[in-house]
């Protein structure tokens, strides 16, 4: 063990719970430490639609968890404008679907807080002309898309602005315990190869799906009930709205525009714990996805699909119900001090994207509780660094610049447009400045940690044109020239596993293209 | 399941390859155009998001559609990009741009003042003040004609082509009408020749390419359906002697404007592809001049090349006795149109035209034969051999009674 350090709270897992709750700790002065296994947002919280919930999803089935959404979707459209866009949504109501349920719906929004309003089939058709035009009913509401990676990174920098200190590639090997309590954890750099020890009087286990395991650890037993949820990206957005089936929740009735393609999704299907680091889409759920998808917008049927990919929500068996049949979706907090006699150790999980500033509220407030410390929640009010209000004189950026901007708001004027202005990724608009400021800003590692942050290879060729001037340049920047052919295999791996359950049509073109220029076989180590 | 997935406008066909980045003339000269790729499907994607991103460099395509010719996946990419200028895009100097499109207009009052129009347009002084307006003066307009070719046809040729059993109908053109109507009478020449008279339209109107390529889509619509409706009413095939008319009749209207006229266009094409096959099948036979000698040197259009019939006019100068036939590699000459016209692309019009310059200079030819007009004025002005159109290089062959 070569070093050890201490804090006033580790946190586990960097998906958007663990560095909202590592922004707010250190927001209150907490000396936060907050450990992930691989990249910020690796498992649910950079596998899911990229939808901001008005709650009204939720309406019908979940008044609490609605009305906790549309509070959380005013806040977080304030708090992360560079994260966030204002798509609004439509529930469309097709032939072979109830109308009676549209009524139901409307008024449930409205009981929980959500501006949900009943509109013409045809004026539907014009705010958003991809949706399926035989609709017999449409209502609008506050739907918005968001971009999950920007706004765990916004938060992870925020955090780290304020003195936390956000390790990835740093897996957790085992909790430290002191006469019953947790005290600390031994952990594993996976870049730097050593084995380290941190201590702090609370560890906050927001490990996702992972949970299950660390609490383990601990002697604590959290059932998860993994349940896979799959989605298509396709090439670009055929709609500029939310597009949301009015019925009971059910597979693949949503379409969520981001950024510059769209997502439909999801499928939900349990699988086994020991499956959640290699999960699959299969061709079945490609099928299902897609027939649902063209019910929602006719246009998909006839649009490029990019690639498919999967996440596992971390659903949790409700602790009356042993078992774990009945499943909770709002947020679970457990203070294992009160629920298991293991004091020091708090675990949060369950919830979703859109609540997650809230889960981490109400952590930092145990956290907080446990510490003895009285301050108050800065999260709902503080703009995420890159939303703060900001303009461009110059009015003729490039294209390039706008891109980034979208991607990182005020923050843009931190890149070195004038020296590295030279566009990398062309299908995303990434030029070398982004990518300067991504390994120096934001903690990139490697080329899928700058996917996440930049857009780098998500566009039509997945990285076919550009991934060796980006390899290069991403080796230069981090000073490891000697990397960059490990970054041009991991990088091909990642893509070619989403691009393999859609790959035909001109996805299989693209694969073939693929091949030739980086000279390697589709089927090579996946 | 999913079998195609061609997006409107298929630019999600394109693989990335960057084949049109390479063969685009302008992104060879201009250090400030994004290339094809960029402007065209990649651009596209982002625009669909925001229509912000739409990119004032995309005014420098010459929509010479070089990038559609190479792209293996069928993109239509010069398309994406007219498009979007159509509907984005705003004119930089619009009173500049509204005179250079107005060809209709232009050409009408400058043939009645064509005593005078003529030696203004050429007078050294007069030029600067055309450079202030945004017109380079280094650019000489083509000469107006005094009088316009549907007036010398209504009086000179209309009246014998009756005597003929078989009849084309001609799409003259502005250049044919107001500036060239020489070209015209050659054209009457080559058909009386080949045993068919000539009819006009009910109406003509400027084909548009000027108007589409200056951001004036809804004009250009409007003088589009016209010809459309008189080009259904003609009964006759519908014969042009200019690759760029012809070119955006039956493309441009279609997939730029969106009109519905896919019947109508493959009823007009050009002359020297119609008598190419007419003389191939047997039917029409020409009789050539004995003591016919010329060495001419084939240019062949950026439209003319997108039409694919740069071999129709290749292989009837073969036919002719006496013709030597040279033809260089394809090269765009820069002019694309109004484009060169305007003060701020005449560097980049004759940087992309030079290469061309020097191999048709190299060819040592007496003339270069070329589809369009505009291609004529440049090399022209680049070269100083004069340039001719094939139907004038076979009605200068035949052998008249």
């Amino acid at each position: 063990m070569a070093e050890s350090s201490s804090f006033d709270v580790i946190i586990i897992g960097g998906g958007i719970t663990g560095v909202g709750t590592a922004r707010d700790c250190a927001l209150r002065g907490l000396k936060v430490l907050l450990l992930e296994k691989a990249d910020l947002t690796n498992g649910a919280s950079g596998r899911n639609h990229g939808l901001l919930h008005s709650g009204a999803r939720y309406a019908v089935t979940d008044m609490e968890s609605a009305a906790e959404c549309i509070r959380e979707n005013r806040i977080i459209r304030q708090i992360a404008s560079n994260c966030v866009e204002q798509t609004e949504g439509l529930f469309i109501t097709l032939p072979q679907d109830d109308l009676q349920y549209q009524a139901l719906f409307v008024e449930r929004c409205r009981e929980a807080g959500i501006d949900a309003r009943e509109i013409d089939p045809a004026m539907a058709r014009a705010m958003e002309p991809s949706v399926n035009p035989s609709l017999i009913g449409a209502v609008k509401v506050p739907d918005a898309s968001v971009d999950p990676f920007r706004l765990a990174s916004a938060n992870a920098l925020d955090a780290a602005n304020h003195g936390a200190q956000i390790r990835t590639y740093c897996e957790v090997l085992s909790l430290l315990k002191d006469s019953g309590a947790v005290v600390g954890v031994r952990y594993f750099d996976r870049k730097k190869k050593e084995t380290l020890c941190a201590y702090a009087p609370v560890t906050v286990n927001a490990a996702g799906i992972w949970g299950q395991t660390i609490a383990a650890m601990a002697g604590c037993e959290i059932k998860m009930l993994p349940a896979k949820g799959s989605l298509l990206v396709f090439g670009h957005r055929v709609n500029k709205m939310v597009i949301n089936r009015c019925r009971k929740p059910s597979n693949a009735d949503i379409l969520v525009p981001g950024d510059v393609v769209c997502v439909i999704g999801t499928t939900s299907d349990k699988v086994g714990l020991d499956e959640c680091d290699n999960i699959k889409v299969t061709p079945a759920e490609v099928e299902l996805l897609l027939r649902e998808g063209c019910s929602l917008a006719p246009e998909l049927e006839n649009t490029r699909i990019l690639r498919a990919y999967a996440g596992v929500r971390p659903l949790v068996a409700s602790d009356d119900d042993p078992t774990g049949r009945s499943t909770s979706r709002g947020i679970v907090l457990l203070d294992h001090e009160t629920r298991d006699g293991v004091p020091g150790f708090i675990s949060i999980t369950g919830g979703k994207l859109t609540s997650y500033r809230l889960m981490a509220e109400q952590t930092a407030n145990l956290v907080c509780r446990k510490l003895g410390v009285n301050r108050k929640c800065l999260t709902a009010t503080e703009p995420l660094p890159g939303s703060e209000k900001h303009s461009n004189p110059d009015r003729e950026l490039s294209i390039a610049f706008k891109a980034a901007e979208g991607r990182h708001g005020s923050l843009t004027g931190k890149m070195d447009f004038s020296q590295k202005s030279e566009v990398l990724c062309e299908c995303e608009h990434v030029t070398r400045a982004e990518i300067a400021y991504a390994v120096k800003t934001l903690g990139v590692r490697n080329m899928i940690d700058l996917r996440r942050r930049t857009r780098v290879g998500m566009g039509t060729c997945q990285g076919s044109f550009c991934i060796k001037k980006v390899a290069e340049a991403l080796a230069c920047e981090l000073g490891c020239p000697e990397m960059e052919q490990e970054f041009i295999r991991e990088y091909v791996q990642e893509r070619w596993k989403g691009m393999t359950p859609v790959c035909w049509g001109d996805s299989l073109r693209e694969a073939e293209y693929m091949r030739k220029q980086i000279g390697r076989n589709i089927n090579d180590e996946i | 399941m999913q079998e195609h997935n061609i997006s409107k406008g298929n630019f999600e066909q394109c693989l990335k390859c960057n084949i049109c980045t390479q063969v685009c003339p302008m992104f060879e000269v201009n250090p400030h155009y994004p290339g094809p790729k960029q402007a065209g499907p990649d651009g596209e994607r982002y625009r669909l998001k925001d229509p912000s991103f739409f990119d004032l460099t995309l005014k420098y395509c010459l929509n010479c559609k070089s990038c559609e010719v190479a792209c293996p996946s069928g993109v239509k990419v010069g398309d994406i990009i007219q498009i979007a200028r159509l509907k984005y895009g705003r004119q930089s100097n619009p009173l500049r741009d509204r005179m250079l499109a107005s060809t209709d207009l232009v050409g009408t009052v400058a043939s009645v003042l064509a005593p005078v129009a003529n030696p203004i347009l050429a007078f050294g002084p007069a030029k600067r003040v055309m450079d202030i307006f945004g017109v380079d003066h280094r650019r000489t307009f083509p000469k107006y004609s005094g009088e316009k070719f549907e007036q010398w046809f209504k009086k000179n040729a209309a009246p014998a082509q009756s005597r003929f059993k078989e009849h084309v109908a001609y799409f003259h053109g502005c250049y044919v009408n107001y500036n060239y109507p020489q070209l015209g009478k050659d054209f009457v020449k080559v058909m009386n020749a080949c045993g068919y008279g000539v009819s006009l339209l009910e109406k003509e109107r400027c084909c548009g390419v000027a108007l589409i390529s200056n951001g004036f889509g809804k004009q250009a619509a409007v003088q589009a359906a016209q010809n459309v409706d008189s080009i259904r009413k003609a009964g006759a095939p519908v014969l042009t002697t200019s690759s760029t008319c012809t070119f955006t009749i039956r493309d441009e209207y279609r997939n730029v404007l969106g009109l519905d006229c896919a019947d109508m266009a493959s009823t007009v094409e050009l002359a020297v592809k119609w008598i190419y096959e007419k003389i191939a099948s047997g039917k029409v036979n020409l009789r050539f001049r004995p003591d016919f000698h010329l060495k001419v040197v084939y240019h062949t259009a950026c439209h003319m090349q997108k039409l694919g019939w740069a071999l129709f006019s290749q292989e009837l100068l073969k036919m002719i006795p006496g013709v030597e036939l040279v033809v260089p590699e394809q090269h765009c000459c820069g002019i694309a149109g109004t484009f060169g016209f305007k003060k701020e692309n005449y560097g980049y019009s004759q940087a992309i035209g030079q290469p061309l310059f020097d191999s048709l200079l190299a060819a040592g030819a007496d003339a270069v034969a070329t589809d369009c007009e505009t291609c004529k004025w440049q090399i022209e002005s680049g070269t100083g051999i004069p340039v001719l159109n094939p139907i004038s290089i076979l009605a200068m062959a035949l052998l008249t009674d």
